[in-house]
C-alpha cells in the first residue's frame, strides 16, 4: 500500500456523499439533504486538513518544493471551502437552484482537483516520501 | 524536480474560446449547403456536396472544437505545458478556418486552384499544432492510459492530414494515386486513430469525472488504444499490399472495439453514482448509442454484401459517424467545459467569491437540453434522408438550425463572462 492510499480512498467515499446529498436536495428532500450536505462537508473538511497539515509539509521538507503544486492545491482547497459556505446557505434557504449551482460546481472543480492530486501529486509524493511514517498517520485520520 | 509540470497553467480563456466559438459556424454552414443541395447530395460518399459536408464537420466542426479542448485538457489532466499556447492558438486557429473554406470551396467548385492552396495551410495549422501539442504530451511527468490514448490520437491526427494533402494534391493535379484505396485508410485514421482515440482517452477521465461513474476497468484502458492501433495498421496494410482478402477480417474486428468502448460507457453511465441527467451525459449517450448503431451497421454490410451495394449505405455510416458519434460528444463537452471556464477565470480575477455566480447561471439548462432536443431531431432526419431523399432540405435546415442554436448558446456563455468580469472590476475599482 503507498503512502498517500487512504487519501485515494476518501476522493471516493466523498464522491459517493456528495452524490447522495445532491440527489436528495435536487428531489426536495431537505431533510436528508441537510444531513448528508453536514457529512459531506465534515468528510471534506478533514481531507483538507489531512493534505494540509500532514502530506504537504512533509512533501514540502523532503523536496523544497513549497510554492509549486502543494500551493496550488491550497488555493483549491480555499475554492472548495468557499462553495461549500454557498451550499450551506442554501440548504439553510432550502433554495434548490442555489443549491444546484454551487454543487455541479464544486463537482467539477474537485474531480479536476482529484485528478491532478491522483495522477501527479500523490506519486510525486509517494516518491518523495517512500520512507517515512506520514502514511500511517494518514491512514489514522481518514478511517 | 518536475520542469514540465504545470499545474495552474490552464491557457487564457480566449484560447480556446476561439476554437469552441468557430465550431458551430462549420455546422450552420453544413445545414445550409444540404438545403441547398437538396436530394442529390447524399447519392454517394464521392458527390462534391458529400465530400464538401464531410469536411465541414471534421476539419470546420469536429477539429476546430478538439484543439480547443485539448490546450485546455493538456495541463489540466497530464500536467503537460503546452508552449505559448496564446501565440499557437492565434496562428493555428485562423489557418485552420482558412484551409477548411478552401478545402471545402474547392470541393464545390472542382477549381484544383483552391485544393493545391488548402494543402500548405492545413500543413502549416495542423503541424504547428501537432508540434506544440506532441512536445507537451511527451516531456510531461504524468503517465497513464489517457496520455497515451492522447498521444496515438495526435499520430493518428498527424496521419490523417498528411494522406489528406496526398489527395488534395493528386485530385488537383491528377497524380497517379489509387484515390480510392487511399480515401479509404484517410478515412480509417481520421475517425478511428484521431477522433474515436482522443475520445476515448478523454473519456477515461472525464466520463468517471463529470458523472461519478465507476473507472473504466484498467484491462479496457489498457488494452483499447494498442488494440485500435494495430488494426489501423493492418487495415492500411492491406491496401499498400493490393490485397483485401482480409478485408472483414480486419473490419469485423475495428467495429468490434468501437462497440465495446461505447458498450462499455454506456455501462458506466447506467451504473453511476450521479443520479442527475445533464445535457452533457445524455449527449454522449446519443454519441455512444450512435457509435453502437454504426458499428453494427458496418458489421452488416461486411457480412451481408448485397445491401451494401448501394453507394447510399457509407452515406448512412457518415451520417451516423460525424453528426451522431463526432458533433454529439463533442456539443457535451463544449457545454460542460464553458460554463466551468467562466467561473474559474472569473474568480481568479480576485473577487470574493461568492460575487462569482456558478456554473448553472453561465448557461441555463433549459437552454442546452432544448438544443439537445433540435440536435436528435435533426439527426433522425438525416438519417431518414439518406434513404428517403425527399427529406434531405428539411434535415439540412434541421441541422443548420441546431448548429445555430449552439452557437447561439456558446456565444452566450462567452458574454456572461464579459458581463461578470466587467462587473467584478468595476467592484474592485471602487473599493
Amino acid at each position: 500500500m503507498s503512502i498517500t492510499s487512504p487519501l485515494f480512498q476518501h476522493h471516493k467515499h466523498c464522491d459517493e456523499i456528495f452524490a447522495d446529498a445532491e440527489e436528495a436536495c435536487e428531489k426536495g428532500d431537505w431533510t436528508v439533504g441537510a444531513a448528508a450536505f453536514e457529512l459531506l462537508r465534515a468528510q471534506l473538511e478533514t481531507h483538507f486538513a489531512s493534505e494540509e497539515e500532514l502530506l504537504f509539509p512533509a512533501f514540502e521538507a523532503a523536496t523544497g518544493m513549497t510554492s509549486g503544486p502543494t500551493e496550488v492545491m491550497r488555493g483549491e482547497h480555499r475554492q472548495m471551502r468557499d462553495l461549500l459556505a454557498q451550499m450551506q446557505v442554501a440548504v439553510g434557504s432550502r433554495d434548490g437552484d442555489a443549491f444546484g449551482g454551487a454543487a455541479e460546481t464544486l463537482l467539477i472543480l474537485m474531480q479536476q482537483h482529484n485528478m491532478k492530486e491522483e495522477n501527479i501529486l500523490y506519486p510525486m509524493c509517494d516518491n518523495a516520501l517512500g520512507s517515512s511514517d506520514v502514511g500511517a498517520s494518514l491512514a489514522e485520520r481518514l478511517k | 524536480m518536475h520542469p514540465s509540470l504545470s499545474f495552474d497553467q490552464a491557457p487564457p480563456i480566449s484560447v480556446p474560446y476561439r476554437f469552441f466559438l468557430a465550431a458551430p459556424w462549420f455546422g450552420v454552414m453544413a445545414g445550409i449547403l444540404l438545403a441547398w443541395s437538396g436530394p442529390d447530395a447524399f447519392a454517394s460518399r464521392w458527390t462534391p456536396e458529400a465530400l464538401a459536408l464531410t469536411h465541414l464537420i471534421a476539419l470546420g466542426f469536429m477539429l476546430q472544437a478538439m484543439s480547443g479542448a485539448l490546450f485546455q485538457f493538456i495541463p489540466v489532466a497530464v500536467g503537460g505545458n503546452v508552449w505559448r499556447p496564446r501565440l499557437v492558438a492565434n496562428a493555428v486557429q485562423p489557418l485552420l478556418v482558412l484551409a477548411t473554406l478552401f478545402l471545402v470551396a474547392g470541393f464545390l467548385v472542382g477549381r484544383p486552384g483552391l485544393l493545391s492552396a488548402a494543402v500548405p495551410l492545413f500543413l502549416l495549422a495542423v503541424g504547428g499544432l501537432v508540434i506544440a501539442v506532441a512536445i507537451a504530451l511527451w516531456r510531461t511527468p504524468a503517465t497513464g492510459m489517457t496520455l497515451w490514448a492522447m498521444r496515438m490520437a495526435i499520430g493518428g491526427l498527424a496521419v490523417t492530414v498528411l494522406l489528406g494533402s496526398l489527395l488534395a494534391e493528386s485530385l488537383a493535379r491528377g497524380l497517379p494515386v489509387p484515390i480510392i484505396e487511399l480515401t479509404n485508410i484517410h478515412l480509417a485514421w481520421g475517425l478511428g486513430g484521431w477522433a474515436l482515440m482522443l475520445l476515448a482517452g478523454v473519456s477515461y477521465h472525464v466520463v468517471p469525472m463529470f458523472q461519478l461513474t465507476r473507472p473504466y476497468p484498467p484491462w479496457f484502458t489498457r488494452g483499447f488504444g494498442p488494440l485500435l492501433l494495430f488494426l489501423l495498421l493492418a487495415w492500411s496494410g492491406q491496401y499498400f499490399l493490393g490485397d483485401l482478402r482480409w478485408s472483414a477480417a480486419i473490419g469485423l474486428p475495428l467495429l468490434v472495439v468501437f462497440s465495446a468502448y461505447a458498450g462499455m460507457t454506456l455501462w458506466l453511465q447506467y451504473t453511476r453514482r450521479r443520479k442527475i441527467h445533464d445535457a452533457t451525459s445524455l449527449y454522449f449517450r446519443v454519441a455512444m448509442i450512435s457509435l453502437l448503431a454504426f458499428a453494427s451497421s458496418g458489421a452488416a454490410f461486411f457480412l451481408y454484401p448485397a445491401i451494401a451495394v448501394d453507394p447510399r449505405s457509407v452515406v448512412w455510416l457518415g451520417v451516423l459517424a460525424f453528426a451522431g458519434v463526432l458533433v454529439s460528444a463533442v456539443t457535451g463537452m463544449m457545454y460542460k467545459i464553458m460554463p466551468f471556464l467562466n467561473w474559474l477565470h472569473l474568480q481568479r480575477l480576485g473577487a470574493p467569491m461568492s460575487a462569482v455566480p456558478n456554473m448553472k447561471k453561465m448557461l441555463a439548462a433549459e437552454a442546452m437540453t432544448g438544443q439537445l432536443r433540435l440536435h436528435v431531431l435533426a439527426l433522425l432526419l438525416l438519417l431518414a434522408a439518406v434513404w428517403l431523399p425527399a427529406l434531405t432540405r428539411l434535415a439540412g435546415v434541421a441541422f443548420a438550425a441546431s448548429s445555430a442554436w449552439l452557437a447561439w448558446n456558446l456565444i452566450s456563455t462567452m458574454r456572461r463572462y464579459q458581463t461578470f468580469r466587467d462587473q467584478i472590476r468595476a467592484v474592485a475599482l471602487h473599493r
